[in-house]
């Protein structure tokens, strides 16, 4: 099975990559990582991650870039029905805008918009550190989360129209989305390969998804 | 809830940790990437690199350093220490750093600060202040490791620095710094309560209760500490506890 790391000028890949990579070594089967740029890359992946780090608009731009990369993950993800990952920046991208320094276009895939963080001013900005996982479907992807720590660092949060795609929540000033998912996509506001097991067990559950 | 983060501080001069890591079961005390993953097994909340090494040329070997790290520790990693331009933390970030912190470079030269945040997110940029009080509250910034003074006042440099964007402050006093008297809790408080951003109090720690007070009085998000963990002194775990039984939320 391929699973394919998508690089899109995003930052932080090589953290992403190995935390796939040592967990694709540790479940049955031949697994392999590939970090890409090519759409066509896409196509052929059973599994898709879309890493992010930096500004909504810079990302979408950068991804954008890349000549029929957003074809390629309509048709892989949205069409063939291929599980995706999206994580950070990564996951807002597949709402419908992002308000971060400007109005921005994601994929649209979940009807919403990404919103600054809107806390009360005693609490900080990004909101940066481990925080607890309230876990608020069966979806497998999740399954065994409820309640672990997991890293976050973020100033901007998603905000679905409809609750029930929302995964996962965290408290900050009231509930944040941590988590997406719908159809065959999935997605954390926090960063499952900078959450040490935690995190190596979200993608472990990932990995080992059919949806 | 969120939790307040432990973070220990490895200084790195020519790829070698100074003064080694005393632990049980580390062979090699001086290999910075041994230290990182002793601390991930610890369940240290983030690591921090220091580089200090004396010349430009030897800086490369701390990329060599995160990439390593990177590829066993899954836990968010600082990079500080000559980091100049836009295009250093690049590196470091396609190296396998999280965030990378600005100290020197962001009093010269306070827009490459801006345009790292711009173009990386705020979330990945530190401005590491390195201060020491002057005058009845009054905190001024060095830099070169506090061999030069900048005239500037700690505060209201590290409200300047928030409005950049830089995404987090490391806040050093330099008459605690290696003193083990514990932090500048007055100074730490005063960063933490004017800035939106948080605040990882640093320099001075000699016991648990002196990473209660940095987050209890100082008002810090994070603590970190270098020789009480090196030296085996106090577990990443013991830090925890002490946290714990004072009430405030740690990741167990």
């Amino acid at each position: 099975m391929s699973i394919a790391i998508i690089d899109y000028g995003s930052g932080n890949l090589r953290s992403a990559e190995k935390a796939f990579a040592r967990v694709a070594a540790s479940l049955a089967g031949d697994r392999k990582v590939t970090v890409t740029a090519a759409p066509e890359d896409v196509l052929k992946a059973d599994h898709i991650v879309l890493p992010g780090v930096g500004a909504f608009g810079d990302c979408a731009e950068g991804l954008r870039a890349i000549v029929g990369m957003e074809e390629a993950l309509n048709q892989r993800v949205r069409q063939q029905a291929y599980p995706f990952l999206g994580i950070c920046v990564g996951m807002q991208l597949i709402c419908a805008t992002g308000h971060e320094r400007g109005t921005h276009r994601g994929f649209g895939w979940i009807d919403g918009a990404v919103e600054p963080l809107d806390v009360p001013s005693t609490l900080k900005v990004p909101h940066m550190g481990w925080n607890d996982l309230h876990i608020t479907t069966d979806h497998p992807v999740f399954a065994g989360l409820h309640g672990q720590d997991a890293y976050f660092v973020h100033g901007y949060a998603a905000q679905p129209v409809a609750q029930n795609v929302i995964a996962a929540t965290t408290d900050y000033g009231g509930p944040v989305v941590a988590g997406l998912a719908c159809d065959t996509i999935c997605g954390t506001q926090f960063h499952p390969e900078k959450s040490q097991q935690t995190g190596l067990h979200l993608i472990a559950n990932f990995l080992e998804w059919k949806p | 809830m969120l939790k307040v983060r432990i973070i220990p501080c490895l200084d790195v001069h020519d790829g070698r940790v100074v003064k080694g890591v005393n632990f049980v079961d580390l062979i090699d005390a001086g290999d910075p990437v041994a230290a990182a993953r002793a601390y991930d097994a610890a369940g240290a909340d983030e690591l921090c690199f220091l580089d200090i090494s004396a010349s430009h040329e030897n800086r490369d070997t701390i990329i060599g350093v995160v990439r390593e790290t990177a590829e066993h520790c899954f836990m968010p990693v600082t990079v500080g220490g000559g980091v100049r331009s836009e295009a250093d933390v690049r590196k470091l970030l396609l190296a396998g750093a999280d965030k990378v912190s600005f100290n020197t470079t962001a009093v010269r030269d306070p827009d490459v600060v801006a345009a790292s945040a711009a173009k990386f997110g705020s979330q990945c940029i530190v401005v590491a202040i390195d201060a020491k009080q002057t005058d009845e509250g009054r905190w001024e910034i060095f830099t070169h490791g506090g061999r030069e003074a900048t005239g500037l006042e700690a505060v209201s440099f590290a409200q300047d620095m928030a409005a950049r964007g830089a995404g987090e402050i490391l806040l050093t006093s330099m008459d605690r710094d290696g003193t083990k008297s514990g932090f500048d809790l007055e100074l730490t408080r005063r960063v933490a309560d004017a800035v939106p951003i948080p605040v990882i109090a640093s320099g001075g720690v000699g016991c648990l209760e002196d990473l209660v007070n940095g987050v209890r009085h100082g008002h810090a998000s994070a603590v970190l500490a270098a020789s009480i963990f090196h030296f085996g002194t106090y577990t990443i775990a013991e830090a925890k506890q002490a946290m714990a039984q004072a009430g405030l939320p740690v990741r167990q």
